[in-house]
């Protein structure tokens, strides 16, 4: 059953991604254009390596455009959404109306038909959700108030592609370039042909059953599955969520896109979102590349040879009149700074669904083959362009604003730089969250044990559940941007390992650690982690402080007693970290762990001497020299603190 | 050239604004050690040899600290009783601090004429000071009139601005050696004494 074929064209798209994208990101591009590179190289016009199949490829690889949104839906908590409305609607509305009107004049000025102009606009209004977002991301832009404007406007993009497909065949019918009647109008089946009450049953129906899905069973088939302990059937269980909410949309005349989005927004407040996120995110990355890849492969450059400057006059045009028509709107909805030519460059391309809908335009009959592959050709390399768009966003116009805004007044809005995060929230970690929680802080929970999520949550903490040892689970949690990370886990190796991982990571990153023992401490010192505590150690010297009160001792007495020895281990510390760096392979056999730090521990204390802190309290050598003066004897009980056999 | 050595007493220095202005000057000024004592033994726990050694190490001892029932913070009285130890502040080998410059430094809310006869505290500021000046005198050290803040909770932020101005004076002044006579008898406080 092995299909060689199938093996071969992995191969070579694998191989075009990893010799292209790592050079493309180091020469500062980003990985989309090494994505289109590496296409064009394989492509039919360059080794020839992959031809017809890579339409193919494109339509599997866009479930990977249908992950991003389930993503960027894991991001909108409902309410983010419901506050964000007027961009999406607003915002996304004017921006489709007006570029349209635009590129419709333009057209219409060309010389095109009415119906053929409007058909253009339309279609070249809508712009690119994959090279949009994958960029803003890697530039990390999408949290920059132009980049989430971006965002809202290919939400509402992505709602208006269903009524421009209905839109098509009505301009076919208003004005093709063959006779109205000898045009054949798509057979209607499936959905499409149920009356339109049964058509809107089955759209709230569906809706409402992603909804309680997400909302009310997701979260038992989430522990149930992450109870069993197997990371491979989380990942079937969140791929079967995704792709069953892409089909039920898709089912009902929706696009895909939107219904994983719609899943993602109900599952955002969920407190399994981060190993959501983790699961999805290189399965999304993986599709994504090979979508741009296969648009890169399907540039056809026999056309461009044909017609070069025509191709490219049309592309610098669409892009200047997006351009300019999403720089009004930004300015419009008071996008200021510098952030409303961010908006206005992402979005100045065409849309992947551009390819879709010419294609449906040119069975409709609306343009002739050649137009239709011109207008496929111009949303190509203007999807091309964006990432150099964007570079030049990045190198000119920024540190332009940047110049100008430290001439005027100083940015007032402070970074919220408070973040925190808890890496195991076990019996320790607890109470050093909730101390930190009844100081005022902030945190974020990261546990990996489902049982006590659970408990946990009911109680109104925000934690999430996931595998802390996974560094991609750590930068969800939002590692880049934290002050302070508590590493309270109880597996100590992998406490150790992300220790280690972050100092390499985020080198400026505090870590506050739990240790094992004196050894597990040596480890994180000799990483550089400093703030490291014992988890027995204070607990015990509490409980001896209370055992030599029952014994005898005052109460303060006690106390002092365990001070003296707290601070006393602390050098004594010190001096056996500095023995155990010279002789760590002696330390380090497992089974004779504990005895070693007995005996080195005991000896370290014999040979140090403690220096009688309470000495002033103690009037014995007073006593003594105004013995001497007098000419009396000294007192009988000398030197040793009361309550001492 | 002196060396100076400032030991700070406040438990909750986040919320004093005297303090945070006389602290932030103080760090400031070259040949000064400004030691916060709360911020160093959190837990009361006093590492006598270090602070010993410290006072070795400096010419001029300033304790800083407000007026809590008209003496020090508790942790600054617990510095006293372990780090003045006999046969090291006093007693007949305790000399090691002998020939050494000391002052107070403090802040209070009441204002200068509440401390008399006629106002609620009764007794003076200096009158108040007769442990510390007694603990001086017994080890050997030469006092010096108080640097004081008065009627902290009403200043205005100019006025804590040149409280802390003469401040930075007053040690730059203690550290060059350029004070004029400043004696505990014939000066009321060092405020009036500061060369500008």
């Amino acid at each position: 059953m092995y299909n060689q074929d199938f093996f071969l064209q992995a191969m070579i798209y694998l191989l075009a991604a990893v010799m292209t994208v790592p050079l493309a990101k180091k020469a500062g591009l980003g990985s989309v254009p090494g994505y289109l590179l590496a296409g064009v190289i394989i492509g039919p016009f360059v080794l020839g390596w992959v031809g017809q199949e890579s339409e193919k490829v494109m339509h599997f690889a866009e479930f990977g455009v249908v992950l991003m949104l389930f993503l960027i839906g894991l991001e909108m908590q409902p309410s983010l959404l419901w506050k964000t409305r007027h961009s999406i609607f607003g915002m996304g509305g004017m921006q489709v109306a007006t570029t349209a009107l635009v590129i419709g004049a333009a057209a219409w000025l060309m010389g095109f038909r009415l119906n053929q102009s409007v058909a253009i606009g339309l279609i070249l209004s809508l712009s690119s959700t994959a090279i949009v977002l994958q960029t803003l991301s890697e530039k990390g832009l999408q949290k920059n108030s132009g980049g989430r404007a971006a965002i809202s406007v290919l939400l509402f993009q992505d709602l208006a592609v269903i009524p421009i497909l209905a839109l098509l065949p009505l301009l076919a019918v208003i004005g093709g370039i063959t006779d109205v009647k000898n045009q054949v109008p798509p057979p209607e089946e499936g959905f499409a042909a149920l009356p339109g009450t049964v058509q809107l049953l089955l759209i709230v129906s569906v809706g409402l059953a992603v909804i309680i899905t997400g909302r009310f069973i997701a979260r038992h088939i989430f522990r149930f599955v992450a109870g069993s302990g197997m990371k491979e059937v989380f990942t079937a269980s969140v791929l079967l969520l995704v792709i069953g909410s892409a089909y039920g949309t898709a089912k009902i005349g929706l696009s895909p896109a939107l219904g994983t989005f719609i899943a993602g927004v109900v599952l955002a407040e969920n407190e399994y979102r981060h190993e959501l996120e983790v699961t999805i995110e290189p399965i999304k990355g993986l599709l994504l590349g090979l979508f741009f890849i296969s648009v890169g492969a399907s540039i056809n450059f026999v056309l461009f040879y044909q017609k070069p400057l025509l191709i490219l006059g049309l592309v610098l045009l669409l892009i200047v009149l997006k351009f300019g028509a999403l720089w009004v709107i930004a300015r419009a909805f008071g996008l200021r700074h510098g952030r409303h030519i961010l908006f206005a460059l992402s979005l100045a391309q065409a849309s992947e669904f551009g390819f879709v809908l010419v294609s449906f335009s040119d069975t409709l009959r609306i343009f002739d083959h050649e137009t239709s592959s011109l207008l496929i050709m111009v949303i190509i390399l203007s999807m091309a362009f964006t990432p150099l768009l964007l570079i030049i966003n990045e190198k000119l116009v920024r540190p332009w604003y940047v110049r100008r805004r430290n001439k005027e007044v100083p940015d007032k809005i402070p970074e919220t730089g408070n973040k925190i995060i808890i890496a195991g929230f076990g019996r320790f970690g607890l109470v050093v969250g909730r101390l930190l929680m009844a100081n005022g802080f902030t945190v974020t929970i990261l546990d990996s044990n489902p049982a006590n999520v659970e408990i946990l949550r009911k109680y109104g903490f925000k934690l999430f559940y996931g595998d802390v040892t996974r560094p991609e689970m750590l930068e969800a949690a939002g590692v880049k941007d934290a002050r302070l990370l508590v590493l309270t886990m109880a597996e100590d190796d992998e406490a150790l390992k992300i220790a280690a991982w972050l100092k390499k990571h985020y080198p400026r990153l505090k870590i506050a650690a739990r240790a094992r023992d004196t050894f597990h401490e040596f480890e994180f010192y000799k990483l550089g982690v400093e703030m490291v505590q014992r988890e027995t150690f204070n607990s015990a010297v509490e409980l001896g402080s209370r055992s030599l009160h029952y014994l005898g001792f005052n109460r303060y007495q006690a106390t002092r007693a365990a001070l003296t020895f707290k601070h006393h281990e602390n050098s004594i510390m010190r001096e056996l970290y500095e023995h155990w760096l010279k002789d760590e392979t002696h330390f380090i056999r497992e089974s004779r762990r504990f005895s070693e730090q007995l005996s080195e521990t005991l000896q370290a204390e014999r040979d140090f001497s403690i220096h009688d802190t309470d000495y002033a309290w103690d009037v014995a050598s007073v006593r003594k020299e105004k013995a001497e003066e007098t000419g009396k004897s000294d007192g009988p009980s000398e030197g040793k603190p009361s309550g001492v056999p | 050239m002196n060396k100076i050595l400032i030991l700070f007493a406040h438990p909750a220095l986040q919320k004093s604004r005297v303090h945070s202005a006389l602290a932030r000057v103080a760090r400031d000024v070259e040949g000064v050690t400004f030691c916060d004592l709360y911020d160093r033994y959190p837990d009361f726990f006093i590492d006598v040899h270090r602070e010993q050694q410290q006072l070795l190490d400096h010419d001029i001892i300033l304790w800083q600290h407000p007026f809590y029932w008209y003496s020090c913070p508790a942790l600054l009285k617990e510095w006293m009783d372990l780090v003045l130890e006999h046969n090291f502040a006093y007693g007949r080998q305790g000399t090691h601090l002998h020939g050494k410059k000391a002052l107070t430094v403090l802040s209070t809310g009441g204002s200068q004429s509440v401390y008399s006869r006629k106002g609620d505290h009764h007794y003076s500021v200096k009158e108040l000071l007769a442990p510390f000046h007694q603990t001086t005198r017994l080890c050997g050290m030469e006092y010096l009139a108080p640097f004081v803040v008065h009627g902290s909770h009403l200043l205005t932020v100019d006025e804590i601005e040149q409280y802390a101005t003469d401040y930075r004076k007053l040690l730059i002044a203690l550290r060059d050696g350029t004070l004029p006579e400043v004696s505990w008898q014939d000066t009321e406080y060092i405020n009036h004494r500061i060369p500008s």
